[in-house]
């Protein structure tokens, strides 16, 4: 078993199912993170999936393949995907690709962040 | 033919002198595309680029060889060779290559959203973040041969104040 470089943690919030990625999120890390993000959403089957992209270190294109394939996921099964926070070098890829039009992004959510952390 | 020379011939100035220069060589398993950035990234530090200016690189070189793994050796394990060159005007030069499968049509490739990987969640702008983040891009592919994609990007010049030489 090969190290990842990035890493995925999924929480229930309510309906809302928020995953947090955060490391380097490139084609080798994003194969695994697809496996572990739709088994979550699956077997929850959430209202709302918050995509948590704050912690982020690196990303590149293969990022947008990864938020693109959960948005058709949610959608599919007839719920919304939000992007939350997402950090620099996740913001430039998504404004230069034009994918920051195509898919929803919150900011400044770490207070909620925070407080949902101190529910759990 | 002296510099005077070349620019009348071409129409345009000569190369900057190589400064420096590393050659890679690696099989196409995923987990290299992490290596591949680190490595590539420690070579250029050399230059002290500002840290946009070493994002935007590790970012296009995860690209190209990415492409050269999920693309080029599509049903393989090939190798991928990187040469990365230093200019003396600050300009890097990043070869990637490979001896896959090749790309039919160029153009095509490096429009906006084209991509034969959509099976795979390939989003099909990895051309297009190269083509932003670099200042050229020369791709050379063979149908059955390979393909080479050669990005260059010029740094910001350093203030002269407390540099070595
Ligand atoms: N090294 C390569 N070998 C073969 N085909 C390639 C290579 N690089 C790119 N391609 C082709 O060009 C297309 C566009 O590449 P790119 O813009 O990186 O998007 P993506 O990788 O998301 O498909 C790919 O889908 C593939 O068909
Ligand atoms: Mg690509």
């Amino acid at each position: 078993m090969i190290k990842n470089t990035c890493d995925i943690l999924c929480e229930l919030c309510a309906d809302c199912l928020v995953i947090t990625v955060s490391g380097e999120i490139d084609h080798h890390g994003a194969v695994y993170m697809r496996q572990m993000a739709d088994e979550a959403i699956r077997s929850y089957s959430p209202e709302r999936l918050v995509l948590d992209m704050s912690g982020v270190s690196f990303m590149d294109s293969s990022g947008l393949g990864f938020i693109m394939g959960r948005f058709a996921l949610m959608r599919e099964l007839g719920g919304a995907t939000l992007v939350r926070d997402p950090a620099p070098c996740v913001e430039r890829v998504l404004k230069l690709t034009g994918f920051d039009k195509r898919v929803k992004i919150v900011k400044n959510h770490k207070t909620e962040k925070e407080h949902e952390r101190q529910r759990i | 033919m002296n510099v005077k020379e070349y620019k009348k011939r071409s129409g345009r100035p000569p190369l900057a002198e190589i400064t420096n220069e590393i050659k890679l060589s690696f099989p196409s398993l995923s987990a290299n595309e992490s290596f591949a950035r680190a490595a590539v990234a420690a070579f250029i530090s050399q230059l002290d680029p500002t840290p946009t200016e070493l994002a935007d690189i590790k970012c296009v070189l995860s690209e190209a060889v990415t492409n050269c793994i999920v693309h080029a050796y599509r049903d393989c394990i090939g190798d991928v060779k990187i040469t990365v060159r230093l200019r003396a005007d600050r300009s890097v030069c990043i070869e990637v290559k490979d001896n896959g499968v090749g790309i039919e049509n160029v153009e095509e490739a490096r429009q906006p959203l084209f991509t034969t990987g959509a099976a795979e969640e390939r989003s099909g702008m990895g051309f297009t973040v190269i083509e932003s983040f670099c200042d050229k891009v020369k791709i050379k592919s063979r149908l059955g041969r390979g393909t080479s994609v050669t990005m260059t990007k010029r740094l910001s010049s350093k203030p002269k104040a407390g540099a070595h030489t």
